[in-house]
């Protein structure tokens, strides 16, 4: 009797111990959490606040400046009579190259991989080249630009030249988005569709393409929209900062919204930085209807 | 009448053996039941009848299927055609992200059928035999992903009907669903054999006994024995059918 209640005593003893113990690591676990809290959302609040500070300032500096000259004009020696209008139609001129080019070539490249070659020595082989390709850094691309087709095709500082560098810049962007899209598509649509006596091509088009076909437009919207902000590779292929004529032509010489704002922003009068500050805006602008496009596109063909 | 004959094949998943040696003879318009425990080969030696596995990497193939008498895994065999006559349904309802009307009309456009008022009847008949009509009759233009999992998976069973198969394989198709849809489908599958003839994989032994005129218990990708099922369930020769279908193991 005397064992048994020694042995009650003790067990309870233990047991108020780790109670404690487990009470004490539960605050301390409380506390941490706490902490991290904070620390993420101090991160976050850093975040917005330098973007707002950013948007701010450039609404500051260039929104008196943006009024319908602004987009009617050409650039000039005088900042009051600067406007984007040549670069904003260059930008223009691109994306219409651009966007059908890398679209077609994008997505037969990730239904090839995907659908055709999948988990064969050439498809590794071009994975693993499209993966690293979309590493690397855009200024490489301007200079593959300039050796291929600036000066291999005689295609000289042109809209062309500028918009099949910056095919190549979005490509492989663009072919992986794709293949995630593609790849999203379950094996059972597939079965089903073969199980019905489909073949392959009818398979892509009729079950493959139309479930993935929301994910690989939002991709490559996104994409697309990273190659208008690009500077690095127009200026290195050539394209110029002042220009005064809209282009006629693929082989027209021709400016590009980010080379614009960068020129103007490095002239030495303050007010060229208030014209810098409004092609921005338009230039934000863009980007955003981009991306609300996307989103837009994305909700309308999501399947239900 | 036998329609399918099944003679000396082997299957193997690189140099996995398996099926081994299977022979069997499946009766026209009748229900053919496969069981055994998971992982015994019935999934297997049902995408055999179909080459559904000829999309699986390195699976290779002895010996010979014979449907109507011709052997599916000859040269020439039109692997497509082959398809068109052998349906199959899936253990979990697959429909596209299409409308029910899409979704059953998918096979017969596929095959060449663009006529809209042909294909309005194709839908409603192979919405019919799979006793689905008077469920979605009035929406066929919705989504098929509104349905609940057994009107999808009667769904699968219209739209594989609907390219006029001879042969429906069916692999597990009610392993996911509620007891009140599987008896659904069952009665469904009883109705049908008077015009096709079914395969149907199942994990549940009530199920074969319920359903089925014969029987194959598979084991180890063997073919233990195969009957008519009244006798196989009541009166099995092999111990092994014995131990399974008394449910000492499996
Ligand atoms: N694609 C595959 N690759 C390799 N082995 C497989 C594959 N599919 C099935 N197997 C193997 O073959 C055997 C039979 O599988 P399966 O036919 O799916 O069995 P069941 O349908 O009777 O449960 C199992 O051992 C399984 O692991
Ligand atoms: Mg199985």
């Amino acid at each position: 009797m005397n064992g048994s209640t020694s042995v009650s005593n003790t067990s309870i003893n233990n047991n108020e111990k780790t109670d404690k113990q487990q009470l004490k690591h539960m605050m301390k676990r409380k506390r941490k959490n706490k902490f991290f809290h904070a620390v993420f959302f101090i991160s976050t609040l850093f975040g917005i606040a330098a973007l707002l500070l950013l948007l701010g300032q450039i609404l500051i500096q260039g929104l008196g400046w943006l009024n319908w000259d602004f987009f009617n004009n050409y650039s000039s020696r005088k900042p009051e009579n600067s406007g984007i209008k040549a670069a904003m139609v260059g930008t223009l001129w691109m994306i219409g190259i651009t966007a059908p080019l890398t679209f077609i070539i994008g997505v037969a490249t990730a239904l090839f991989l995907e659908e055709y070659a999948k988990d064969t020595w050439i498809s590794r082989v071009i994975q693993t080249n499209i993966s690293n390709l979309a590493g690397v850094p855009s200024i490489v691309y301007g200079l593959l630009g300039l050796t291929l087709f600036v000066r291999m095709l005689h295609l000289g500082p042109s809209i062309l030249a500028g918009a099949l560098t910056m095919t190549l810049l979005v490509l492989p962007i663009i072919i992986v988005a794709s293949q995630e899209a593609i790849r999203a598509v379950p094996v059972s649509q597939r079965h089903a569709s073969y199980a019905l006596g489909a073949n392959r091509w009818q398979t892509i088009v009729k079950v493959v393409l139309p479930s993935s076909f929301a994910g690989i437009l939002t991709g490559s919207i996104l994409s697309l929209s990273r190659a208008i902000g690009e500077t690095a590779p127009l200026i290195v292929i050539g394209a110029v900062a002042f220009i005064a004529r809209l282009p006629d032509g693929l082989l027209s010489k021709f400016t590009a919204m980010p080379i614009q704002i960068y020129t103007w922003s490095s002239q030495p009068q303050e007010e060229f930085h208030h014209v810098a500050g409004a092609g921005i805006i338009v230039l934000l602008f863009m980007l955003l209807a981009m991306n609300a496009l996307a989103i837009f596109l994305r909700n309308k063909y999501q399947r239900k | 009448m036998t329609i399918v004959n099944i003679d000396q094949l082997h299957l193997y998943y690189g140099t996995f053996h398996a099926l081994k040696n299977i022979n069997m003879n499946i009766n026209e318009k009748s229900i053919t039941a496969f069981i055994g425990p998971s992982g015994c080969g019935k999934s297997t030696l049902l995408r055999t009848l179909n080459r559904m596995n000829d999309m699986i990497k390195g699976v290779r193939i002895e010996g010979s299927v014979n449907i109507k008498g011709e052997n599916i895994y000859a040269q020439d065999v039109n692997v497509e055609l082959l398809r068109k006559e052998i349906g199959m349904v899936f253990q979990q309802p697959n429909p596209f992200p299409k409308s029910i009307y899409e979704n059953v009309a998918y096979g017969s456009k596929i095959h060449g059928i663009t006529n809209r008022k042909q294909l309005d009847e194709i839908v409603e008949t192979s919405l019919k035999n799979a006793a689905l009509w008077d469920e979605v009759k009035d929406d066929l233009k919705k989504s098929a992903y509104g349905l609940s999992g057994g009107q999808q998976q009667r769904l699968c069973i219209a739209r594989a009907l609907a390219v006029n198969p001879e042969i429906l394989l069916m692999d597990e198709p009610t392993s996911a669903l509620d007891p009140i849809s599987t008896l659904k489908i069952e009665e469904l599958i009883q109705d049908l054999k008077q015009r096709y003839t079914i395969v149907i994989v199942t994990h549940n032994m009530q199920q074969a006994a319920r359903v089925s005129d014969e029987t194959a218990f598979f084991l180890n990708g063997e073919v233990i024995e195969m009957d008519d099922t009244a006798t196989l369930f009541s009166n099995p020769n092999d111990q092994k059918t014995e131990d399974y279908i008394s449910g000492r193991f499996g």
